[in-house]
Protein backbone atom coordinates (compact mmCIF):
# COMPACT_ATOMS: atom_id res chain seq x y z
CA UNK A 1 0.00 0.00 0.00
CA UNK A 2 1.25 3.59 -0.92
CA UNK A 3 2.00 5.73 2.15
CA UNK A 4 0.11 8.77 2.69
CA UNK A 5 2.26 11.88 2.77
CA UNK A 6 2.85 14.06 5.40
CA UNK A 7 3.09 17.02 4.64
CA UNK A 8 -0.74 17.64 4.27
CA UNK A 9 -1.38 16.29 7.66
CA UNK A 10 1.40 18.56 9.02
CA UNK A 11 0.25 21.99 7.33
CA UNK A 12 -3.79 21.14 7.95
CA UNK A 13 -2.23 21.02 11.98
CA UNK A 14 -0.85 24.31 11.29
CA UNK A 15 -3.37 26.06 9.64
CA UNK A 16 -5.97 24.69 11.66
CA UNK A 17 -3.87 26.11 15.16
CA UNK A 18 -3.20 29.57 13.18
CA UNK A 19 -6.93 29.67 12.46
CA UNK A 20 -7.71 28.71 15.95
CA UNK A 21 -5.26 31.53 17.42
CA UNK A 22 -6.50 34.20 15.46
CA UNK A 23 -9.84 33.87 16.42
CA UNK A 24 -9.24 33.65 20.00
CA UNK A 25 -6.81 36.69 19.81
CA UNK A 26 -10.01 38.79 17.70
CA UNK A 27 -12.57 37.84 20.67
CA UNK A 28 -9.73 39.38 23.09
CA UNK A 29 -9.36 42.42 20.42
CA UNK A 30 -13.20 43.56 21.01
CA UNK A 31 -12.87 43.04 24.87
CA UNK A 32 -9.85 45.22 24.72
CA UNK A 33 -10.92 47.81 22.18
CA UNK A 34 -13.97 48.15 24.05
CA UNK A 35 -12.33 48.96 27.30
CA UNK A 36 -9.53 51.21 25.67
CA UNK A 37 -12.69 53.44 24.16
CA UNK A 38 -14.98 53.43 27.30
CA UNK A 39 -11.93 54.05 29.33
CA UNK A 40 -10.52 56.64 27.05
CA UNK A 41 -14.14 58.55 26.54
CA UNK A 42 -15.16 57.88 29.74
CA UNK A 43 -11.84 59.15 32.17
CA UNK A 44 -12.46 62.75 30.29
CA UNK A 45 -15.97 63.43 32.29
CA UNK A 46 -14.21 62.73 35.94
CA UNK A 47 -14.11 65.24 37.88
CA UNK A 48 -15.33 66.60 40.99
CA UNK A 49 -18.62 67.68 39.95
CA UNK A 50 -19.23 64.22 38.02
CA UNK A 51 -19.07 62.10 41.02
CA UNK A 52 -20.80 64.66 43.32
CA UNK A 53 -23.56 66.30 41.83
CA UNK A 54 -27.07 64.73 40.87
CA UNK A 55 -27.65 64.69 36.86
CA UNK A 56 -29.02 67.97 35.76
CA UNK A 57 -31.41 68.88 32.37
CA UNK A 58 -29.62 70.33 29.77
CA UNK A 59 -28.51 73.89 30.67
CA UNK A 60 -28.05 73.75 33.95
CA UNK A 61 -24.07 73.90 34.56
CA UNK A 62 -22.13 71.43 37.01
CA UNK A 63 -24.30 68.37 36.22
CA UNK A 64 -23.10 64.84 37.24
CA UNK A 65 -23.80 61.42 38.05
CA UNK A 66 -24.16 60.68 41.41
CA UNK A 67 -27.79 60.04 42.29
CA UNK A 68 -27.27 57.56 39.51
CA UNK A 69 -24.37 55.87 41.38
CA UNK A 70 -26.25 55.68 44.43
CA UNK A 71 -29.28 54.49 42.80
CA UNK A 72 -27.90 51.97 41.19
CA UNK A 73 -25.74 50.35 44.00
CA UNK A 74 -29.58 51.00 46.24
CA UNK A 75 -31.39 49.12 43.13
CA UNK A 76 -28.78 46.33 42.94
CA UNK A 77 -28.62 45.67 46.61
CA UNK A 78 -32.35 45.64 46.84
CA UNK A 79 -32.40 42.89 44.39
CA UNK A 80 -29.25 41.14 46.16
CA UNK A 81 -31.17 41.25 49.43
CA UNK A 82 -34.19 39.19 47.85
CA UNK A 83 -32.29 37.02 45.11
CA UNK A 84 -29.62 35.73 47.20
CA UNK A 85 -31.18 34.51 50.10
CA UNK A 86 -33.94 32.85 48.32
CA UNK A 87 -31.43 31.95 45.91
CA UNK A 88 -29.04 29.87 48.44
CA UNK A 89 -32.02 28.21 49.73
CA UNK A 90 -33.25 27.19 46.29
CA UNK A 91 -29.95 25.86 45.59
CA UNK A 92 -29.88 23.56 48.76
CA UNK A 93 -33.43 22.63 48.15
CA UNK A 94 -31.82 21.37 44.54
CA UNK A 95 -28.97 19.67 45.88
CA UNK A 96 -29.54 18.46 49.60
CA UNK A 97 -33.22 17.49 49.32
CA UNK A 98 -34.55 16.89 45.65
CA UNK A 99 -31.51 15.58 43.94
CA UNK A 100 -33.16 13.12 41.46
CA UNK A 101 -36.52 13.68 42.55
CA UNK A 102 -39.03 14.79 39.72
CA UNK A 103 -39.78 18.26 41.76
CA UNK A 104 -36.33 18.84 41.77
CA UNK A 105 -35.86 18.23 37.52
CA UNK A 106 -39.10 20.92 37.09
CA UNK A 107 -37.21 23.36 39.34
CA UNK A 108 -33.93 22.68 37.65
CA UNK A 109 -35.45 22.71 34.05
CA UNK A 110 -37.70 25.85 35.08
CA UNK A 111 -34.45 27.65 36.67
CA UNK A 112 -32.48 27.07 33.27
CA UNK A 113 -35.43 28.01 30.99
CA UNK A 114 -35.50 31.56 33.69
CA UNK A 115 -32.00 32.05 33.12
CA UNK A 116 -32.35 32.25 29.32
CA UNK A 117 -35.35 34.95 29.56
CA UNK A 118 -34.50 37.97 27.85
CA UNK A 119 -34.10 40.86 30.66
CA UNK A 120 -36.97 42.54 28.91
CA UNK A 121 -39.27 40.80 29.53
CA UNK A 122 -38.63 40.12 33.20
CA UNK A 123 -39.21 44.04 33.01
CA UNK A 124 -42.27 43.99 31.29
CA UNK A 125 -43.59 41.17 33.85
CA UNK A 126 -42.56 42.97 36.68
CA UNK A 127 -44.11 46.29 35.41
CA UNK A 128 -47.10 44.92 34.76
CA UNK A 129 -47.64 43.59 38.57
CA UNK A 130 -45.52 46.37 40.21
CA UNK A 131 -45.97 49.27 38.16
CA UNK A 132 -49.12 49.29 36.30
CA UNK A 133 -50.99 48.23 39.45
CA UNK A 134 -49.36 50.93 41.72
CA UNK A 135 -49.73 53.50 39.10
CA UNK A 136 -46.08 54.63 39.87
CA UNK A 137 -42.50 53.66 38.82
CA UNK A 138 -39.95 52.60 41.86
CA UNK A 139 -36.29 51.25 42.32
CA UNK A 140 -37.79 48.70 44.63
CA UNK A 141 -39.61 47.20 41.31
CA UNK A 142 -36.45 47.63 39.99
CA UNK A 143 -34.96 45.74 42.59
CA UNK A 144 -37.89 43.18 41.91
CA UNK A 145 -37.04 42.82 38.69
CA UNK A 146 -33.20 42.31 38.83
CA UNK A 147 -33.64 39.98 41.83
CA UNK A 148 -35.45 37.78 39.01
CA UNK A 149 -32.77 37.63 36.55
CA UNK A 150 -30.02 36.69 39.69
CA UNK A 151 -32.61 33.91 41.05
CA UNK A 152 -31.91 31.13 39.02
CA UNK A 153 -28.12 31.89 38.38
CA UNK A 154 -27.63 32.19 42.12
CA UNK A 155 -29.42 29.00 42.16
CA UNK A 156 -28.19 26.87 39.87
CA UNK A 157 -24.49 27.85 41.32
CA UNK A 158 -25.05 27.51 44.70
CA UNK A 159 -26.71 23.88 43.49
CA UNK A 160 -23.42 22.51 41.57
CA UNK A 161 -21.35 23.94 43.93
CA UNK A 162 -23.16 22.02 46.70
CA UNK A 163 -22.96 19.15 44.36
CA UNK A 164 -19.34 19.41 43.77
CA UNK A 165 -18.62 18.61 47.73
CA UNK A 166 -18.14 14.95 47.99
CA UNK A 167 -20.72 12.73 49.61
CA UNK A 168 -17.97 11.43 52.16
CA UNK A 169 -17.83 15.18 53.85
CA UNK A 170 -21.97 15.11 54.04
CA UNK A 171 -21.93 11.34 55.47
CA UNK A 172 -19.06 11.99 58.23
CA UNK A 173 -21.16 15.41 59.20
CA UNK A 174 -24.22 13.23 59.58
CA UNK A 175 -22.33 10.21 60.90
CA UNK A 176 -21.56 12.33 63.88
CA UNK A 177 -25.22 13.39 64.36
CA UNK A 178 -25.51 16.68 62.60
CA UNK A 179 -29.01 17.10 61.53
CA UNK A 180 -29.25 18.29 57.74
CA UNK A 181 -29.23 21.81 58.15
CA UNK A 182 -26.75 22.28 60.37
CA UNK A 183 -24.38 20.02 57.87
CA UNK A 184 -25.67 22.30 54.78
CA UNK A 185 -24.75 25.17 56.86
CA UNK A 186 -21.97 24.63 58.49
CA UNK A 187 -20.22 22.12 56.92
CA UNK A 188 -20.75 21.85 52.94
CA UNK A 189 -21.03 26.25 52.80
CA UNK A 190 -18.13 25.84 54.58
CA UNK A 191 -16.37 23.44 52.00
CA UNK A 192 -18.15 25.53 48.78
CA UNK A 193 -17.66 28.99 50.29
CA UNK A 194 -15.16 30.25 47.79
CA UNK A 195 -17.57 28.74 44.53
CA UNK A 196 -20.48 30.40 46.09
CA UNK A 197 -19.00 33.88 46.93
CA UNK A 198 -18.43 33.64 43.50
CA UNK A 199 -21.78 32.89 42.24
CA UNK A 200 -23.01 35.77 44.44
CA UNK A 201 -20.86 38.16 43.11
CA UNK A 202 -21.09 37.37 39.44
CA UNK A 203 -24.68 37.49 39.81
CA UNK A 204 -24.38 41.32 40.74
CA UNK A 205 -22.17 41.59 37.88
CA UNK A 206 -24.26 40.34 35.75
CA UNK A 207 -27.38 42.32 36.66
CA UNK A 208 -25.17 45.55 37.62
CA UNK A 209 -25.51 46.39 33.59
CA UNK A 210 -29.01 45.08 33.01
CA UNK A 211 -31.02 48.50 31.22
CA UNK A 212 -33.83 46.70 29.94
CA UNK A 213 -35.57 45.48 33.22
CA UNK A 214 -35.07 49.12 35.13
CA UNK A 215 -36.24 50.96 31.48
CA UNK A 216 -40.08 49.43 32.71
CA UNK A 217 -39.76 49.99 36.85
CA UNK A 218 -37.00 52.52 38.07
CA UNK A 219 -37.31 54.43 35.35
CA UNK A 220 -34.80 57.43 35.43
CA UNK A 221 -34.83 60.55 37.44
CA UNK A 222 -32.96 63.40 37.93
CA UNK A 223 -33.39 63.97 41.30
CA UNK A 224 -31.59 62.01 44.40
CA UNK A 225 -33.32 58.53 45.01
CA UNK A 226 -35.48 59.55 48.36
CA UNK A 227 -38.20 57.50 47.66
CA UNK A 228 -37.32 53.86 46.60
CA UNK A 229 -40.42 52.42 47.00
CA UNK A 230 -42.33 55.16 45.14
CA UNK A 231 -40.47 56.95 43.04
CA UNK A 232 -38.64 56.69 39.92
CA UNK A 233 -35.18 56.28 40.65
CA UNK A 234 -31.55 56.77 38.80
CA UNK A 235 -29.62 54.44 38.37
CA UNK A 236 -26.47 54.37 35.77
CA UNK A 237 -27.85 51.96 32.64
CA UNK A 238 -30.71 53.89 31.77
CA UNK A 239 -28.65 57.18 32.42
CA UNK A 240 -26.40 56.14 29.66
CA UNK A 241 -29.15 55.21 27.56
CA UNK A 242 -30.85 58.32 28.08
CA UNK A 243 -27.88 60.59 27.82
CA UNK A 244 -26.30 58.62 24.76
CA UNK A 245 -29.47 58.36 22.39
CA UNK A 246 -32.32 60.25 23.60
CA UNK A 247 -29.52 63.35 23.90
CA UNK A 248 -28.58 65.89 21.44
CA UNK A 249 -26.01 67.75 23.73
CA UNK A 250 -22.48 66.53 23.88
CA UNK A 251 -21.78 67.05 27.59
CA UNK A 252 -24.75 64.98 28.07
CA UNK A 253 -23.48 61.84 25.59
CA UNK A 254 -20.02 62.49 27.36
CA UNK A 255 -21.41 61.82 30.57
CA UNK A 256 -22.85 58.47 29.48
CA UNK A 257 -19.09 57.10 28.63
CA UNK A 258 -18.44 57.96 32.41
CA UNK A 259 -21.38 56.16 33.46
CA UNK A 260 -20.28 53.17 30.89
CA UNK A 261 -16.44 53.50 32.85
CA UNK A 262 -18.15 53.48 35.59
CA UNK A 263 -20.24 50.32 35.07
CA UNK A 264 -17.62 48.49 33.47
CA UNK A 265 -14.86 49.39 36.09
CA UNK A 266 -17.45 48.10 38.63
CA UNK A 267 -17.72 44.70 36.74
CA UNK A 268 -14.30 44.16 36.01
CA UNK A 269 -13.55 44.77 39.26
CA UNK A 270 -16.41 41.95 40.51
CA UNK A 271 -14.89 39.56 38.27
CA UNK A 272 -11.69 40.11 39.21
CA UNK A 273 -12.20 39.94 42.90
CA UNK A 274 -14.59 36.56 42.19
CA UNK A 275 -11.68 34.89 40.31
CA UNK A 276 -9.03 35.64 43.15
CA UNK A 277 -11.35 34.37 45.93
CA UNK A 278 -12.28 31.50 43.82
CA UNK A 279 -8.65 30.44 43.41
CA UNK A 280 -7.49 31.57 47.25
CA UNK A 281 -10.69 28.79 48.40
CA UNK A 282 -9.52 25.93 45.83
CA UNK A 283 -5.63 25.90 47.99
CA UNK B 1 -31.71 -8.70 76.98
CA UNK B 2 -32.25 -9.35 73.26
CA UNK B 3 -33.92 -12.26 71.77
CA UNK B 4 -32.56 -15.88 72.66
CA UNK B 5 -29.81 -16.52 70.10
CA UNK B 6 -27.36 -14.18 71.84
CA UNK B 7 -26.59 -15.69 74.73
CA UNK B 8 -25.87 -19.00 73.13
CA UNK B 9 -23.63 -16.63 70.59
CA UNK B 10 -21.55 -15.81 73.69
CA UNK B 11 -21.51 -19.06 75.22
CA UNK B 12 -20.77 -20.89 71.57
CA UNK B 13 -17.10 -18.72 72.04
CA UNK B 14 -16.68 -19.17 75.28
CA UNK B 15 -16.15 -15.07 75.81
CA UNK B 16 -17.92 -12.93 79.03
CA UNK B 17 -18.83 -10.36 76.35
CA UNK B 18 -22.32 -9.29 76.24
CA UNK B 19 -24.18 -8.97 72.51
CA UNK B 20 -23.92 -5.40 71.88
CA UNK B 21 -25.54 -5.56 68.27
CA UNK B 22 -28.05 -8.49 67.40
CA UNK B 23 -28.70 -8.27 63.24
CA UNK B 24 -31.61 -10.29 62.66
CA UNK B 25 -32.28 -11.59 58.78
CA UNK B 26 -31.42 -7.65 57.65
CA UNK B 27 -32.58 -7.80 54.19
CA UNK B 28 -30.69 -4.45 52.18
CA UNK B 29 -31.61 -3.64 48.68
CA UNK B 30 -30.28 -0.48 46.64
CA UNK B 31 -33.79 0.87 44.55
CA UNK B 32 -34.75 -3.44 42.94
CA UNK B 33 -31.21 -4.57 43.50
CA UNK B 34 -30.95 -6.52 46.78
CA UNK B 35 -27.34 -6.29 47.87
CA UNK B 36 -28.04 -8.50 51.69
CA UNK B 37 -29.82 -11.44 52.29
CA UNK B 38 -30.90 -12.51 55.87
CA UNK B 39 -27.58 -11.58 57.71
CA UNK B 40 -27.99 -12.45 61.04
CA UNK B 41 -25.02 -11.90 63.64
CA UNK B 42 -24.07 -10.57 67.14
CA UNK B 43 -21.28 -8.22 67.44
CA UNK B 44 -19.62 -8.33 71.09
CA UNK B 45 -19.08 -5.78 73.08
CA UNK B 46 -15.75 -4.42 73.80
CA UNK B 47 -14.38 -6.47 70.72
CA UNK B 48 -13.24 -5.96 67.87
CA UNK B 49 -15.06 -7.42 64.90
CA UNK B 50 -13.69 -7.88 61.21
CA UNK B 51 -15.58 -7.83 58.18
CA UNK B 52 -14.19 -9.40 55.38
CA UNK B 53 -15.29 -10.30 51.63
CA UNK B 54 -14.12 -10.28 48.40
CA UNK B 55 -15.40 -6.17 46.76
CA UNK B 56 -18.86 -5.65 46.10
CA UNK B 57 -19.81 -8.50 48.90
CA UNK B 58 -21.55 -6.15 50.48
CA UNK B 59 -19.67 -5.41 53.68
CA UNK B 60 -20.20 -1.80 53.45
CA UNK B 61 -23.17 -1.98 52.69
CA UNK B 62 -23.82 -3.73 55.95
CA UNK B 63 -22.03 -1.73 58.12
CA UNK B 64 -23.90 1.32 56.75
CA UNK B 65 -27.12 0.03 58.30
CA UNK B 66 -26.06 0.23 61.54
CA UNK B 67 -26.04 4.10 61.82
CA UNK B 68 -28.83 4.50 58.99
CA UNK B 69 -26.30 6.49 57.50
CA UNK B 70 -27.60 4.82 54.14
CA UNK B 71 -30.97 7.01 54.88
CA UNK B 72 -28.83 9.67 53.23
CA UNK B 73 -30.17 7.93 49.92
CA UNK B 74 -33.65 7.60 48.97
CA UNK B 75 -33.23 4.68 46.80
CA UNK B 76 -32.11 2.42 49.87
CA UNK B 77 -33.48 0.60 51.94
CA UNK B 78 -33.07 -1.69 54.61
CA UNK B 79 -35.47 -4.85 56.26
CA UNK B 80 -35.14 -6.90 59.32
CA UNK B 81 -33.84 -5.89 62.73
CA UNK B 82 -30.37 -4.45 63.98
CA UNK B 83 -30.64 -4.62 67.87
CA UNK B 84 -28.78 -2.59 69.66
CA UNK B 85 -28.65 -3.19 73.45
CA UNK B 86 -31.89 -4.52 73.04
CA UNK B 87 -34.12 -1.35 70.65
CA UNK B 88 -33.96 -2.81 67.40
CA UNK B 89 -32.56 0.49 65.91
CA UNK B 90 -34.16 0.24 62.30
CA UNK B 91 -37.67 1.24 63.96
CA UNK B 92 -38.38 4.47 62.91
CA UNK B 93 -39.08 5.45 66.61
CA UNK B 94 -35.64 5.75 67.26
CA UNK B 95 -34.17 9.01 66.60
CA UNK B 96 -31.39 9.47 64.22
CA UNK B 97 -28.89 11.57 65.71
CA UNK B 98 -29.22 10.04 68.80
CA UNK B 99 -28.23 6.99 67.22
CA UNK B 100 -25.44 8.43 65.47
CA UNK B 101 -23.73 9.66 68.66
CA UNK B 102 -23.88 5.87 70.02
CA UNK B 103 -22.74 4.67 66.86
CA UNK B 104 -19.80 6.47 65.78
CA UNK B 105 -18.21 6.18 61.95
CA UNK B 106 -14.87 6.27 60.28
CA UNK B 107 -14.82 6.50 56.48
CA UNK B 108 -12.19 5.11 54.13
CA UNK B 109 -11.07 8.61 53.24
CA UNK B 110 -9.91 11.16 56.03
CA UNK B 111 -12.54 13.97 55.93
CA UNK B 112 -11.69 16.32 58.01
CA UNK B 113 -14.35 18.79 58.17
CA UNK B 114 -13.02 22.55 56.37
CA UNK B 115 -12.32 24.15 59.77
CA UNK B 116 -9.45 24.15 62.42
CA UNK B 117 -8.04 21.35 64.37
CA UNK B 118 -9.66 21.58 67.39
CA UNK B 119 -13.27 23.00 65.97
CA UNK B 120 -13.07 19.53 63.86
CA UNK B 121 -12.74 17.69 67.03
CA UNK B 122 -15.08 20.35 69.11
CA UNK B 123 -17.78 20.22 66.92
CA UNK B 124 -19.50 16.92 67.73
CA UNK B 125 -19.22 17.81 71.59
CA UNK B 126 -21.14 20.91 70.87
CA UNK B 127 -23.34 19.63 68.65
CA UNK B 128 -24.96 16.75 71.80
CA UNK B 129 -23.45 18.30 74.77
CA UNK B 130 -23.70 22.10 76.81
CA UNK B 131 -19.93 22.11 77.90
CA UNK B 132 -18.27 24.80 79.32
CA UNK B 133 -15.00 26.94 77.43
CA UNK B 134 -13.04 24.85 79.92
CA UNK B 135 -14.71 21.46 79.67
CA UNK B 136 -14.69 22.05 75.87
CA UNK B 137 -10.78 22.22 75.78
CA UNK B 138 -10.48 19.29 78.41
CA UNK B 139 -12.60 16.83 75.94
CA UNK B 140 -10.82 17.98 72.90
CA UNK B 141 -7.82 17.32 73.92
CA UNK B 142 -9.01 13.86 76.05
CA UNK B 143 -10.43 12.93 72.62
CA UNK B 144 -6.65 13.89 70.81
CA UNK B 145 -5.02 11.93 73.17
CA UNK B 146 -7.21 8.67 72.76
CA UNK B 147 -6.40 8.72 69.25
CA UNK B 148 -3.11 9.11 69.61
CA UNK B 149 -2.77 12.37 67.88
CA UNK B 150 -2.66 14.81 70.61
CA UNK B 151 1.64 15.08 70.60
CA UNK B 152 1.51 15.53 67.36
CA UNK B 153 -1.16 18.42 66.93
CA UNK B 154 -0.62 19.85 70.25
CA UNK B 155 0.80 22.92 68.93
CA UNK B 156 -1.38 23.50 65.51
CA UNK B 157 -4.89 23.01 67.34
CA UNK B 158 -5.57 26.48 65.06
CA UNK B 159 -4.70 24.95 61.97
CA UNK B 160 -6.58 23.42 59.34
CA UNK B 161 -7.83 20.05 59.46
CA UNK B 162 -6.59 19.59 55.92
CA UNK B 163 -3.52 20.53 56.78
CA UNK B 164 -2.61 18.05 58.24
CA UNK B 165 -1.07 14.27 56.38
CA UNK B 166 -3.74 12.06 55.97
CA UNK B 167 -2.91 9.58 58.29
CA UNK B 168 -2.91 12.09 60.92
CA UNK B 169 -6.28 13.62 59.32
CA UNK B 170 -7.79 10.01 59.79
CA UNK B 171 -6.92 10.16 63.31
CA UNK B 172 -8.31 13.76 63.39
CA UNK B 173 -11.82 11.97 62.06
CA UNK B 174 -11.44 9.29 65.31
CA UNK B 175 -10.99 11.69 67.55
CA UNK B 176 -13.89 13.11 66.33
CA UNK B 177 -16.30 10.15 66.61
CA UNK B 178 -14.79 9.29 69.93
CA UNK B 179 -15.41 13.02 71.34
CA UNK B 180 -18.60 12.34 71.68
CA UNK B 181 -18.90 9.25 73.47
CA UNK B 182 -20.07 6.81 71.19
CA UNK B 183 -20.81 2.89 72.29
CA UNK B 184 -19.94 1.98 69.00
CA UNK B 185 -17.10 2.68 65.97
CA UNK B 186 -17.88 1.61 62.46
CA UNK B 187 -15.05 1.97 60.09
CA UNK B 188 -15.30 1.19 56.71
CA UNK B 189 -11.73 0.11 54.95
CA UNK B 190 -10.57 3.26 57.27
CA UNK B 191 -6.68 2.84 56.39
CA UNK B 192 -7.05 1.91 52.61
CA UNK B 193 -6.19 5.60 52.16
CA UNK B 194 -3.37 5.68 54.47
CA UNK B 195 0.39 4.92 54.36
CA UNK B 196 1.78 1.93 55.85
CA UNK B 197 3.34 3.77 59.02
CA UNK B 198 -0.35 5.49 59.39
CA UNK B 199 -1.95 2.53 59.06
CA UNK B 200 0.13 0.83 61.73
CA UNK B 201 -0.59 3.97 64.36
CA UNK B 202 -4.14 3.14 63.47
CA UNK B 203 -3.95 -0.39 63.93
CA UNK B 204 -2.32 -0.49 67.47
CA UNK B 205 -4.97 2.35 68.48
CA UNK B 206 -7.74 0.13 67.90
CA UNK B 207 -6.27 -2.20 70.60
CA UNK B 208 -6.74 0.42 73.30
CA UNK B 209 -10.47 2.14 71.43
CA UNK B 210 -11.76 -1.86 72.01
CA UNK B 211 -11.42 -1.45 75.75
CA UNK B 212 -13.86 1.81 75.38
CA UNK B 213 -15.93 1.06 72.96
CA UNK B 214 -17.51 -2.29 70.56
CA UNK B 215 -15.46 -1.70 66.84
CA UNK B 216 -16.78 -3.37 63.98
CA UNK B 217 -14.24 -2.76 61.09
CA UNK B 218 -14.32 -3.78 57.39
CA UNK B 219 -11.27 -4.15 55.58
CA UNK B 220 -10.11 -5.47 52.13
CA UNK B 221 -6.18 -6.34 53.91
CA UNK B 222 -6.60 -9.96 55.24
CA UNK B 223 -3.44 -9.69 57.53
CA UNK B 224 -5.24 -6.50 59.10
CA UNK B 225 -8.66 -7.89 59.73
CA UNK B 226 -5.84 -11.26 61.32
CA UNK B 227 -3.96 -8.77 63.61
CA UNK B 228 -6.61 -6.71 64.91
CA UNK B 229 -9.70 -8.62 65.22
CA UNK B 230 -10.84 -10.66 68.03
CA UNK B 231 -13.82 -12.06 65.52
CA UNK B 232 -13.86 -11.97 62.04
CA UNK B 233 -17.56 -12.50 59.41
CA UNK B 234 -16.68 -13.21 55.70
CA UNK B 235 -19.48 -11.83 53.59
CA UNK B 236 -19.75 -13.34 49.78
CA UNK B 237 -22.84 -12.19 47.49
CA UNK B 238 -24.73 -10.59 50.46
CA UNK B 239 -24.57 -13.67 52.69
CA UNK B 240 -22.52 -13.86 55.50
CA UNK B 241 -21.10 -17.37 54.95
CA UNK B 242 -19.10 -17.67 58.10
CA UNK B 243 -18.34 -16.21 61.33
CA UNK B 244 -16.20 -17.29 64.21
CA UNK B 245 -13.09 -16.39 66.11
CA UNK B 246 -10.64 -14.65 63.98
CA UNK B 247 -7.63 -17.48 65.21
CA UNK B 248 -10.27 -20.11 63.94
CA UNK B 249 -11.66 -18.45 60.67
CA UNK B 250 -7.90 -18.00 59.62
CA UNK B 251 -6.25 -21.67 60.79
CA UNK B 252 -9.41 -23.82 60.71
CA UNK B 253 -12.37 -22.26 58.97
CA UNK B 254 -15.32 -24.69 58.34
CA UNK B 255 -16.45 -23.56 55.33
CA UNK B 256 -15.20 -24.21 51.83
CA UNK B 257 -15.61 -21.00 51.06
CA UNK B 258 -14.30 -18.99 53.60
CA UNK B 259 -10.65 -20.76 52.92
CA UNK B 260 -10.66 -20.57 49.58
CA UNK B 261 -10.41 -16.71 50.26
CA UNK B 262 -8.58 -16.34 53.19
CA UNK B 263 -6.12 -18.87 51.57
CA UNK B 264 -6.52 -16.61 48.17
CA UNK B 265 -7.82 -18.43 45.85
CA UNK B 266 -10.07 -16.20 44.64
CA UNK B 267 -11.53 -12.54 45.49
Amino acid sequence: MRKRGLFFRKSMDLSVKIISVLASLLGVLFLLWILFVVFKMGFKTFNWDFFTQPTKPYGVPNGGIANAIIGTVIITSGAALMGVPLGLLGGIYLSEFARSTKLGNVIRFSANVMMGLPSIIVGLFVYIILVYTTKHFSGFAGSVALAIIMFPVILRTTEDMLAMVPNALRESALAIGTPRWKTTLDILFRAAKGGLITGVLLSIARVSGETAPLLFTALWSNSWPLSYFSEPTANLTVSITEYATNSPFESMQLRAWGAALLITAAVLILNITCRTIFREARR
Amino acid sequence: MSGQGTDRTAQKFADNAQVKIAVRNLDFFYGEHQALFGNSIDILENRVTAVIGPSGCGKSTHLRVYNRIFELYREQRASGEIILDGENILSPSVDKLDLRRRVGMIFQKPTPFPMSVFDNVAYGIRLHYKPGRNEIAERVERALRMSALWEEVKDKLKKPGMALSGGQQQRLCIARAVAIEPEVLLMDEPTSAIDPVGTLKIENLMEELKTKFTIVIVTHNMQQAARVSDYTAFFYEGHIVEYDKTSIMFTKPSKKQTEDYITGRFG
